[in-house]
């Protein structure tokens, strides 16, 4: 069947109504009382370590674990075994397996969650190797230790079966959304050089990040990157709508990439982008009107149809695998930057940050996205980045369990 | 006219070209007058403005002579048309096109020496020198979005049916918009090798006001480098095979199911091509987990991402601006079904309904048209009316080409890929300004797309009756030796038209019976039989012309609500006498048979739809001001029932405009011969005389030429003087232009529908029997 036939007639969010979450996320005086379910009941009695906040994306697991750094003398003498093992696994490597990397230069030390002083770890690994972490988590001891672990993402929904059935753990859903907003406010209070902005975009030399004080965020739209792209108006402490979205993501360049070059990873598609030049793929301007459309004021250089020559034979074997790649990545990220552009103006928002996985090692794309919104906005509209890109969501959902367990 | 003929037979050297379904283009070459040349990177259309001549009988007093045979006195004039030429082909053939063009530009040469080509388009820079060299003419390069705007505003002017709304697997997938005079603002789309989106806001004032570098040519480059299909349409052939499912990242592929509390449904699309890495990794691998895809899923996944884009991008630009009317146009939908669902999908998804997603007919011959139009005084928007010429138009609405037929055999004899012709109408038209709700109004009662029985019936009808208006032709012109051969390629031509269309019953906008009876008159006239019925039309006239004196004298004789009713019976018994209904021309071939006979007839009261007692006591109240009364048949019909019904509203004191077609079509009254018909009635009645005299009673021309009656576009003359003289009463008479068309119709005025249903279809449909009666009579207040 037709896949979209049936779309129309589910219900949608109407985004005239603002979310509006219960918790008082910016203050931190938070109360839940959302979520009553036996997890969470038994989650709050215990307080049991370890504590994690998991994101399961369509492309990427996102892993926040807490380390505690305050253990008392007698609490570590209380330390089970396994869990003292988890620890160090986690805190004494920076690859797990083939596929799980830990993202040491985002590592937070010393920060307080629910009381406690430690440090946050950032984890992450390909949603695609979801059983070989559940095996290891097995290995490791996790059901011995908790009976519930928190998630969000779709993936939460996804794999629930196969954390029960794996690990013997039920998993704690929290809302995408929220968590994400959640993660992002905690965050960039805690790191002060979380936000920053691209200056020069476009000027090699010049060009640099320059730290941005994000202390009075609102409003601002927040445009989240992973494998495909959701547009957020937030308003205030968790006031925001869901505004817009595209399927054109992440997911889009990595799996293009792939079609197109045969690479096999994000880092290899950014790697082959950095060495390509996307103007012999691309149609620009000046290759249909000889120069500058000035009747409509378009310059001479800019793309006027994403891979606009390959459908010349003559063409296509002029272009390398590094040409294609790179133009991939222009075609996303502009896509991105135009319907963020327009979506900014109809909600009359200026400030625009960034996240999603999309961004990480890719200065190219968060540069382009930069350029793009400073000129089609003639500087109305300015681009924010934030360090910590893909993590917020995990990091919301680690937060947010504590919360419940503490009402 | 012994050239035109010659023309038609001479098959030794070709003057045009033959489409697939027998449709000539490059027709009229050698009269044509000036060019203009859109040349894209695919598709390049060449437009022409020719006139055309075509013969016309002149219906006056003659000169009889009793020796000739009547054919022989008959007095012809050559009418000049002028005709609009758009003809699309592949821009790889431009070269053999040209040539063609050249070689054919039998008395234009000489006339364009030193003239200029208007071009457009992004390879008008490229073929500059080739035309120039080809042709002798200088080109003048015309901006390309300017000549898109002006294309697409002379469309949604001229072209009934021009745009549409489509809505996948339902019915009908094709809503048709009827051509209208307010047509600002709006966004046009288009999408070529990029996508440029465009507010337009007069003919004047427009701006770009954004776009996207995501368009045709991002389907096509990525589809080239992904897949091994040649072209562009071959791509769209692979696209309609696949599923992107294996390619795309789904909702319920992340979440395992609907993401309910975003509303989002599972099937949405979450991240398109985000499982291509997996399906290829896997693939290569032969792994378990990874899903298959084939070409044919890549070039879906890129139809869906790239249409899904374009539509949520022009859905941002339309809310920014507030405007929900967007038009798409550019090379990239060519009609094809699943871009244009899917961008309708978006729009509709992203504007919640809000924004419309239009799409354009012939959106393909926006930039040739509007380049032709800049500066064509014959085109001149406040002087001149177009219509769609439905013998000489070829259509591709929904049309994929088979790439395995696209080699040319001989260029260029099957390298044309679509026309389009349009001929002006002989007088401007306009909106009928006694309309009710003119922005809504839509002639047509039956929808022929929407109602499958309806069509099939219908179609099979006039399938039918095709040989009847064959035989018609042939005996028009007996002493033609041409006649019997251009009868039967009248007849091949509609007939394949006629299977066209049940294939495809949206090709020409909206299928109507209206529709059907029009190409019907517009192909007897492509086939140079201009009044197939001008003999029988004399005859019956001149037969019921000797009657009049008796039965005006008849009814004069008869109190007032006798005389009242047997006026409107009379108009009923008359409408009988109509050759194009199969059944009521068998009656009237048998010998005797007469306004009584006739009568006996009809259905006996109370009448289908019976207003007469209603309109009775109408006419016991003051006289109306001023009527005007849409005739039908020749015959009896007009002689014995509207004039008598006329003349006894001028005796009221009401005014009467009698509107009749302009152009012959079947046996119905032309306008010409209503002049020669009143003439001769005035000398029987001095009422008729006195009137006549005074201007009391006038005929006029609604400038139509089909048996059915289009309220949006009638003759501006006619409009004016309706106006000016305060028209209080509206009588639509006959099946064409009471029931097929305007039965719903709302007037601002008191309006009289009167017609038999010669249909034994349509009676049923309607609940009634063969030859029942419609007589509906509206007051103001029913508006």
């Amino acid at each position: 069947m037709f896949p979209w036939s049936s779309v129309s007639k589910t219900a949608r969010l109407d985004s005239s109504q603002y979310i509006v979450a219960t918790r008082q996320l910016w203050t931190g005086a938070i109360i839940s009382d959302e979520c009553q379910c036996a997890a969470c009941r038994s989650l709050a009695m215990a307080t049991t370590m370890p504590w994690f906040g998991m994101d399961i994306g369509g492309t990427l697991c996102k892993l926040v674990y807490f380390e505690p750094k305050d253990i008392t003398p007698d609490e570590a003498e209380l330390e089970v075994e396994t869990l003292r093992n988890i620890r160090r696994y986690l805190t004494n490597n920076s690859a797990y397996g083939k596929d799980g990397h830990r993202d040491s230069h985002l590592q937070m030390n010393d920060v307080v969650v629910r009381g406690r002083r430690g440090a946050l770890h950032f984890i992450r690994f390909p949603t695609s190797a979801m059983g070989k972490f559940l095996e290891l988590a097995k290995d490791k001891g996790m059901a011995t230790l908790v009976s519930s672990v928190c998630a969000t993402g779709g993936g939460a929904y996804k794999f629930e079966d196969n954390f029960r059935k794996v690990l013997n753990l039920s998993l704690h859903k929290f809302d995408e959304l929220d968590s994400l907003l959640y993660g992002l406010q905690y965050v960039e209070m805690n790191s002060p050089t979380e936000c920053y902005y691209w200056a020069h975009p476009t000027l090699d030399g010049k060009c640099e990040k320059v730290g941005y004080d994000f202390s009075q965020p609102y409003p601002f739209l927040l445009v989240n990157i992973g494998s495909g792209v959701s547009i957020l108006a937030v308003y205030g402490p968790g006031v925001y709508k869901r505004i817009s979205g595209t399927s054109l993501g992440g997911g889009t360049f990595l799996g293009l990439c792939c079609l197109l070059t045969g690479c096999n990873s994000f880092e290899e598609a950014i790697e082959l982008a950095s060495k390509g030049d996307n103007t012999s793929v691309d149609k620009l301007v000046r290759d249909i009107y000889g120069g500058d459309y000035d009747r409509f004021d378009l310059p001479g250089d800019l793309v006027a149809s994403s891979f606009g020559n390959m459908n010349s034979k003559d063409k296509r074997q002029m272009v390398s695998r590094e040409d294609l790649a790179r133009a991939t990545l222009v075609t996303i990220t502009n896509n991105i930057g135009s319907i963020t552009k327009m979506c900014a103006l109809n909600e009359k928002i200026e400030k625009v940050v960034f996240v999603g996985n999309f961004l990480r090692v890719n200065p190219i794309a968060m540069k382009l996205l930069a350029y793009a919104l400073d000129y089609w906005s003639k500087g109305a509209l300015k681009a924010l980045f934030l360090e910590h890109e893909g993590y917020f969501g995990a990091v919301g959902c680690l937060l947010q369990l504590h919360c419940s367990s503490s009402s | 006219m012994a050239e035109k003929e010659d023309e038609m037979v001479d098959k030794s050297s070709p003057r045009s070209i033959e489409l697939p379904d027998k449709i000539r283009v490059f027709d009229n070459l050698k009269n044509a007058k000036r060019f203009a040349i859109d040349i894209g990177g695919s598709l390049t259309k060449i437009a022409y403005y020719s006139t055309i001549s075509q013969r016309r009988v002149l219906y006056g007093p003659l000169n009889k002579e009793e020796s000739a045979s009547y054919e022989e006195t008959l007095m012809y004039d050559v009418s000049e048309g002028a005709r609009l030429h758009f003809i699309k082909f592949e821009t790889r053939y431009i070269s053999h096109c040209l040539d063609f063009i050249q070689q054919n530009l039998v008395n234009a040469r000489d006339h364009m020496l030193g003239k200029s080509i208007k071009a457009t388009g992004g390879g008008s820079y490229k073929y500059t020198q080739l035309i120039h060299e080809k042709l002798g003419l200088s080109v003048d390069k015309e901006d390309e979005l300017g000549c898109l705007i002006k294309g697409c505003n002379f469309l949604l002017r001229n072209m009934t049916d021009e745009a549409f709304t489509f809505c996948r697997h339902a019915t009908p997938e094709y809503t048709f918009m009827k051509a209208q005079s307010h047509i600002f603002p709006y966004i046009l789309v288009n999408i070529g090798s990029g996508v440029s989106v465009l507010k337009v806001e007069s003919e004047d004032k427009y701006e770009r006001i954004g776009g996207t570098a995501t368009g045709g040519g991002t389907f096509w480059g990525l589809g080239s480098l992904l897949t091994s299909a040649k072209g562009f349409d071959e791509l769209l052939a692979l696209a309609e095979k696949g599923d992107h499912r294996n390619l795309d990242m789904l909702v319920k592929d992340i979440y395992g199911g609907d993401y309910q509390l975003l509303g989002l449904p599972g099937d949405l699309i979450a991240s398109s091509f985000g499982k291509a890495m997996h399906a290829q990794i896997q693939k290569d691998k032969s792994s378990e987990t990874g899903s298959e895809y084939s070409e044919a899923d890549i070039a879906r996944s890129l139809l869906f991402t790239i249409s899904n884009d374009i539509g949520q991008i022009a859905c941002l630009y339309a809310m920014m601006h507030n405007m929900p009317r967007v038009y798409f146009g550019g090379y990239f939908l060519r009609g094809h079904p699943l871009s244009m669902h899917t961008i309708s999908f978006a729009i509709n998804y992203w504007s919640r309904g809000q924004v419309q997603a239009l799409f354009l007919r012939h959106e393909g011959y926006l930039g040739a048209i509007g380049a032709f139009l800049k500066g064509a005084e014959e085109c001149d928007s406040d002087k001149y009316s177009w219509m769609e010429n439905l013998a000489g138009s070829a259509h591709e609405l929904n049309f994929t080409i088979d790439p395995m037929q696209m080699e040319p055999v001989s260029p260029p004899a099957n390298l044309v890929l679509g026309q389009l012709e349009m001929d002006r109408w002989e007088h401007p038209v306009t909106c009928f300004p006694i309309l009710a709700d003119p922005e809504n109004y839509n002639p047509d009662t039956v929808d022929l797309n929407k109602d499958a029985e309806a069509r099939n019936y219908w179609l099979e009808c006039f399938r039918d009756a095709t040989s009847k208006y064959v035989d018609r032709a042939i005996q028009s012109q007996p002493h033609s030796e041409t006649a019997e051969e251009r009868a039967h390629k009248f007849r091949d031509k509609y007939l394949n038209r006629l299977q066209y269309l049940q294939e495809k019953p949206f090709a020409y906008g909206n299928l109507t019976v209206r529709s059907l009876l029009d190409t019907i008159e517009h192909l007897l006239k492509e086939f140079d039989f201009p009044d197939p019925y001008l003999m029988q039309k004399k005859q019956e006239n001149e037969t019921a012309l000797a009657l009049l004196p008796a039965r005006l004298q008849l009814l004069d004789q008869l109190d007032e609500m006798d005389k009242h009713h047997e006026l409107v019976k009379a108009i009923l018994a008359g409408n009988m006498f109509d050759w194009g209904a199969k059944e009521a021309a068998a009656l009237m071939s048998q010998n005797g048979f007469g306004l009584d006979e006739a009568s006996s007839r009809l259905q006996k009261r109370p009448w289908l739809v019976d207003g007469m007692d209603c309109w009775l006591r109408r006419l016991d109240g003051p006289a109306h001001k001023c009527a005007a009364i849409f005739v039908d048949n020749s015959g009896i019909d007009i002689v014995l029932g509207i004039i008598p019904f006329a003349r006894e509203l001028l005796k009221r004191g009401t005014d009467v405009i009698l509107c009749a077609n302009s152009a012959p079509a079947l046996n119905d009254v032309t306008h010409s011969e209503l002049q020669e018909l009143l003439r001769k009635v005035s000398t029987m009645c001095p009422i008729i005389e006195s009137s006549l005299r005074d201007s009391r009673l006038v005929a006029m021309g609604t400038a139509q030429a089909g048996p059915c009656l289009d309220l949006s576009r009638v003759c501006r003359n006619l409009t004016n003087t309706l106006v000016q003289k305060e028209v209080d009463l509206i009588v639509l008479e006959g099946m064409g232009r009471a029931l097929h068309t305007n039965l719903t119709a709302r007037f601002t005025c008191e309006c009289l529908k009167v017609a038999v249903i010669k249909n034994r279809w349509l009676a049923n449909r309607l609940g009634g029997e063969m030859f029942s009666v419609i007589c509906q009579y509206e007051s103001h207040g029913d508006n």
